[in-house]
């Protein structure tokens, strides 16, 4: 991470502007609270309010329909990149399900996988899935011929040539895609919560609206935008620990 | 130690078929490599000479003809081929000592105890054991093309197949690994087939080139190149025999380019 502290700078210009909006008037502060009082929101009042409940609901949901999305998506999609029988078989309906909006079928999956947590995990599942999924398949044609040449001529195994040269040489789309597929997480978990669900982040705004608590829906926002920025400068950090040889 | 596979191409035809036409690359070549023997194939871009190693080491099939390749009365399968291609043939996720180290690890009879020891071995042979653990990007495309060198060496092959692997690197840069190879070769006696469009490169390194036809190939003639060895381009190019074999090679080309001209 070469920029550091860096990161931080577009944000924080953010949060000054706004709250010298909010101070001098130029926001209507019922609309626009200061920045600094929905922070202090977020530790004092929040807290009691059951945020870390709400928080570790979604994160809960979060982490198991990511992990089990994105590695369902890594293996789909080398096998299809690997085999034109397995591509003949998927590619089709993968093609015909993956531009339909995932919140579009929210409904649909509450309706057979009920409104508790295994309905938010399923639809975390495929909003991760597809996206990991495409980027692997276009990961793995990526990789040049001549590595697979390489492969043939010197009479890599089967074995050794998934483990140490397609899945390294897809890693860098694979990473795109796990970075798009952490956002997205996010978005559809927050989306799925506003409607059947007792705890959530998206439950905490949905509820703060609804009461018209200002501070503590910023505050539900305040943390989905911290954890998509963890999220996404973590898999960075991981990505340059991981794949040192990608130039960028 | 291996000491080299024997070659022998009988009328050896491919022929590339699209839906609208068909392409002949190369037709009735007929050729024979001895072991230990180091053959050019020198020829204008176009006449097939790269297939001609995609079939030696089995990425095509022939249309027409047959290919043999025979060592120590050893199956076809068995044959250990090592290969250097035009560049980037190293995985760009591992570093010098993985890419050799990878290969080793994954034949079929194990080359080594410790393929470790090879590995670092046979980059300290083409002057890289200061850069085990660089990756390729990290190098020049001359170290690159060594690191693949040193690979291809490193499995004990049977043969050795080079397509143009020195075609992209500056011209002291090849003169450098040009003597660096010959010496390795001799080292080693591998059977070799180069594949080249570089005139002086053919008869810097060769026993025998083959010269082939433009489009098609076809065999034009084979050149005996009777210099001594170990060779050193700067005193070859002041030998009268070589700048012989150069013109004389030359003289051949330039036919097959004005063929193409007309």
């Amino acid at each position: 991470m070469k920029n550091g502290l860096l990161n931080l700078v577009s944000p924080l210009i953010a949060f000054l502007l706004w709250e010298i909006c909010s101070r001098t008037g130029v926001f209507d502060i019922r609309f626009f609270p200061p920045p600094s009082d929905v922070l202090v929101h977020l530790f004092t009042v929040s807290p009691e309010e059951g945020i870390i409940t709400d928080i570790s609901a979604s994160l809960y949901r979060i982490f198991f329909g990511y992990s089990t999305g994105v590695s369902a998506g890594i293996a789909l999609g080398i096998a299809i990149g690997l085999s034109n029988r397995v591509r003949v078989a998927f590619y089709p309906i993968i093609a015909l399900l993956y531009p339909i909006p995932k919140i579009a079928i929210l409904p649909l999956i509450m309706l057979i996988f009920g409104i508790g947590d295994l309905s938010k995990i399923v639809v975390v599942f495929i909003g991760s899935f597809f996206l990991v999924l495409i980027n692997t398949v276009h990961g793995v044609a990526s990789i040049s011929k001549i590595h697979h040449q390489v492969g043939q001529v010197y009479r890599i195994p089967r074995r050794n040539f998934v483990w140490r040269i397609i899945l390294p040489g897809s890693l860098p789309a694979i990473f795109t895609g796990l970075k798009l597929a952490i956002g997205y997480s996010l978005v559809i978990v927050v989306a799925a919560e506003f409607s059947g669900a007792d705890a959530g982040i998206g439950y905490l705004i949905w509820q703060s609206w609804e009461t018209f608590s200002i501070l503590s829906m910023y505050a539900g926002i305040f943390v989905i935008g911290a954890l998509g920025f963890i999220f996404t400068f973590g898999l960075e950090f991981i990505e340059k620990r991981l794949l040192p040889w990608v130039q960028k | 130690m291996n000491s080299g596979a024997r070659i022998q191409a009988e009328n050896l035809t491919k022929i590339f078929s699209t839906a609208k036409h068909d392409t002949t690359a190369f037709k009735d070549l007929d050729f024979e490599v001895h072991a230990g023997e180091f053959v050019c194939l020198l020829g204008p871009s176009g006449c097939g000479k790269s297939t001609v190693l995609s079939i030696m080491n089995g990425l095509e099939q022939p249309s027409a003809g047959k290919l043999t390749i025979q060592s120590n009365q050893q199956s076809r399968e068995d044959i250990k081929i090592g290969m250097v291609f035009q560049e980037n043939g190293l995985f760009p996720w591992m570093n010098l000592l993985q890419n050799i180290k990878f290969i080793l690890d994954s034949q079929a009879t194990p080359v080594s105890q410790d393929t470790e020891a090879l590995s670092v071995h046979h980059l300290s042979q083409v002057g890289l054991s200061k850069f085990l653990h660089h990756y390729p990007h990290q190098l020049s495309g001359g170290m690159r093309q060594r690191a693949s060198i040193a690979r291809s060496f490193a499995v004990d092959p049977d043969l050795l197949l080079m397509d143009e692997p020195f075609v992209f690197l500056d011209y002291q840069t090849r003169l450098q690994i040009q003597q660096m190879l010959m010496k390795l070769w001799q080292d080693a006696n591998k059977t070799v087939v180069f594949v080249t469009h570089d005139i002086e490169e053919a008869v810097l390194l060769a026993d025998r080139i083959i010269v082939l036809t433009a489009h098609p190939g076809t065999i034009k003639t084979t050149l005996n190149v009777d210099l001594p060895r170990p060779r050193d381009f700067f005193a070859l190019k002041k030998n009268d025999r070589f700048l012989e074999l150069v013109q004389q090679a030359s003289c051949l080309i330039q036919e097959e380019l004005n063929e193409l001209g007309d």
